[in-house]
């Protein structure tokens, strides 16, 4: 068990595209971290040189104090789950578990403990003697992480080693990765693409975007104070809804619509306005309201997503199932539920309303309502 | 005629592994390896219960006329004295076998065939396993890599044998200078070793680009993420190879075995022809070359056919053997 630095670290490929772009995390010993974006962000390049499997082109990957840029794959005290398992087709299951132990000269009644261990821990005890072609993808996930676990590493690298596996299958195994990651304390680096799957793991997430870091952040934190426009779109499902508008006074213009605040936000001008779905609500007569033309309605069972317009720009809301639909709804929003973006740079705004404190507090609420 | 035995024993049983996409250029059975309900899925429904037998007719009238027919004569003739002018033959029984079999000639021909056969398949295979896998590191200009070492195998095998006659001719031969640097006076056509030496160095670099192209994609075959998983399990790269990569380089590797079996008993005919042809008696040949000499050159039908008759049953033997020994440890994906 150990931290892990990265400091600064690039991939530049050559003809000189940039992949990773000094990128720097300290992670703390026994901390899981999800490395999300969209694809091509360059999440998985990064974990791929934490791993060895790519070279670093800049910059510094410390695992415990130990500079690991030029250390062999198999020397780095680590151990990787892959996306398609990458098990050893020929050897059995109690071989694939115990192959790099031997390859590192652990004792045979070691190795038969480790493995009889894992084994049991991930309830694959009847299977040693398969190959992994008998296996399902579930098994074989299973048989993947086990022979992460019998090395007993510093630290775990997962490549979004759920995303082979059926829905179900992943909701019930991404619940069983975050318990044993607990029960064992080995520092984790996960990459995915899935936000829920980064949300639901993460203790801190690093969201990434064209090779940078957008946001590093414990999940419900990246949620309820996204840093961009990037991040407000990718972490959160549905999206937030992110409107081009102007302030004028106390007002918020869409369009022909208008938003009335009561008070006077500090910046002038245009400016991106973040709405959570779920911060949606039906007005009140008289209260300041935005008009939805609904469109088409998904509906989930606890909510019901209410998809449409409002002057032409397109808006989601979350009601309650209770709610009547007609055709147009009156929605009134809290301004403190308000996020405000740079219109141009689409980085976040001080919040006028002081609204991240609250929101802070309720997250620390929640969390340890969690905990 | 032998060497169709193996080749039709092998279309049938050898089509499951190994690299697909070499399967459909070779032309042999690709539906072997598809899942078999998928086969039947799609199957095709003939209208005419006739039809499809009419489509399998040519082939089978391949198969007929150039394996079945020509063996059963063989078979036949092995028992019959040949006159030399196609006058008439007379019924001998075994004597032709016993006459082949108590031969001290024969015998030492088929004691180098056994020589020449597993040293030409072994360094075949090894030298083309051992340039498929510096050819799979290599990234940049692979292109221009491979074509080099796959071209070799366009050529035909007299012409390599010519090129090879050349490389080792007494006058001009730039391998014979070189041996010369060390002292070694090769007589090529002479001294029954050095002709030896020379038709397994010729018949080796013809079947190398072959093995390379198999082993290539067999290599090509193997997924990245295991190989990397191998990376971070194991550091010595030596014993990563023949812990994962040469496990699952195996099916290939079988499937090798038995067709560089096949070239060096069959398929080197016209490299050793070129060698020996006219040169004085005393030169190294394979069971294959004594089978046209006799039969063709000495007229000797019969003692021919009992030859190819017993080259049937040691290929059928040796193919059984590498299916039953060899066969049972390779690991199909």
């Amino acid at each position: 068990m150990a931290a892990i630095n990265i400091t600064n670290v690039s991939k530049i490929y050559a003809g000189g595209v940039e992949a990773v772009k000094s990128v720097s995390i300290d992670i703390a010993d026994g901390e899981f971290i999800v490395l999300v974006g969209p694809s091509g962000c360059g999440k998985s390049t990064l974990l791929r040189m934490v791993a060895g499997l790519e070279a670093i082109s800049r910059g510094t990957v410390e695992i415990g104090d130990r500079v690991i840029n030029d250390v062999e794959p198999a020397e780095r005290d680590i151990a990787m789950v892959f996306q398609n398992y990458a098990l050893y087709p020929h050897m059995t299951v109690y071989n694939n578990l115990a192959y790099g132990l031997k390859n590192r000269g652990t004792p045979k009644a070691e190795i038969d403990a480790r493995v009889a261990e894992a084994a049991r821990m991930l309830e694959i005890e009847q299977y040693l003697t398969r190959k992994p072609r008998a296996l399902s993808g579930g098994q074989r996930q299973r048989v993947a992480m086990g022979r992460a676990i019998v090395r007993k590493p510093a630290a775990f690298l997962f490549d979004e080693p759920l995303s082979n596996l059926d829905a179900k299958l992943r909701v019930s195994m991404r619940g069983e990765i975050k318990q044993l990651q607990k029960r064992l304390g080995t520092t984790s680096l996960y990459v995915t693409h899935d936000q829920l799957e980064a949300m639901t793991l993460a203790d801190r997430l690093v969201v990434l975007n064209g090779g940078q870091i957008e946001q590093i952040g414990r999940p419900l934190d990246v949620y309820h104070t996204p840093a961009s426009t990037f991040v407000a779109s990718f972490i959160g499902s549905p999206a937030m809804n992110l409107l081009r508008g102007t302030r004028e006074g106390t007002q918020l213009h869409f369009g022909s619509q208008v938003l009335d605040l009561g008070r006077a936000p500090a910046f002038p001008g245009p400016v991106t306005v973040g709405i959570r779905a779920e911060d949606l609500r039906i007005a009140s007569t008289g209260e300041p309201s935005l008009t939805l033309k609904v469109e088409y309605i998904e509906e989930l069972g606890a909510q019901r997503l209410v998809h449409g317009t409002v002057d032409g720009k397109k808006l989601t809301a979350s009601l309650s199932p209770e709610i009547g639909i007609s055709e147009t709804l009156s929605l009134s929003i809290a301004p403190e539920r308000l996020h405000f973006f740079d219109a141009d740079t689409g980085k976040r705004l001080a919040q006028p309303f002081d609204a991240s404190a609250t929101k802070r507090e309720t997250a620390q609420t929640l969390e340890m309502a969690a905990g | 005629m032998t060497n169709t035995t193996t080749s039709q024993a092998l279309s049938g049983t050898m089509a499951a592994p190994g690299p697909g996409g070499f399967w459909r250029i070779l032309g042999l059975n690709k539906s072997a390896s598809k899942p078999p309900e998928e086969t039947d899925a799609k199957r095709v429904q003939f209208s005419s219960r006739l039809l499809p037998y009419l489509f399998l007719a040519p082939q089978m009238a391949i198969i007929f006329i150039f394996f079945y027919w020509p063996s059963v004569q063989a078979i036949q003739s092995s028992f019959y004295l040949e006159d030399p002018f196609g006058f008439g033959s007379t019924f001998v029984g075994t004597a032709n076998y016993t006459d082949v079999l108590k031969s001290g000639e024969y015998l030492g021909i088929a004691r180098f065939t056994a020589v020449f056969t597993a040293l030409v398949t072994f360094f075949s295979l090894s030298i083309g396993l051992l340039l498929a896998v510096k050819a799979d590191g290599v990234i940049r200009g692979n292109a221009t890599y491979k074509t080099l070492l796959i071209w070799v195998y366009a050529i035909a095998p007299p012409v390599a044998g010519l090129m090879g006659m050349m490389m080792f001719d007494q006058h001009i031969g730039p391998l014979v200078k070189v041996a010369a640097f060390f002292g070694w006076d090769m007589k090529v056509g002479l001294n029954y070793n050095d002709t030896a030496f020379a038709m397994i160095v010729v018949s080796v670099w013809k079947q190398i680009p072959y093995n390379f192209i198999f082993f290539l994609s067999g290599l090509q075959g193997i997924p990245v993420s295991v190989r990397e998983a191998a990376l971070m399990d194991c550091r010595s790269g030596l014993r990563r190879f023949w812990t994962v990569i040469l496990p699952l380089l195996a099916p290939t590797a079988f499937f090798l075995l038995i067709i560089n079996t096949t070239y060096a008993l069959f398929d080197t005919f016209g490299v050793i022809d070129v060698m020996v042809k006219d040169k004085a008696a005393n030169n190294p040949i394979t069971l294959v070359y004594k089978v046209y000499m006799d039969g063709f050159r000495g007229n000797d039908l019969g003692g021919s056919s009992a030859q190819s008759v017993i080259l049937m049953i040691i290929v059928f033997v040796l193919t059984i053997f590498q299916f039953r020994f060899i066969e049972r440890r390779v690991h199909y994906n």
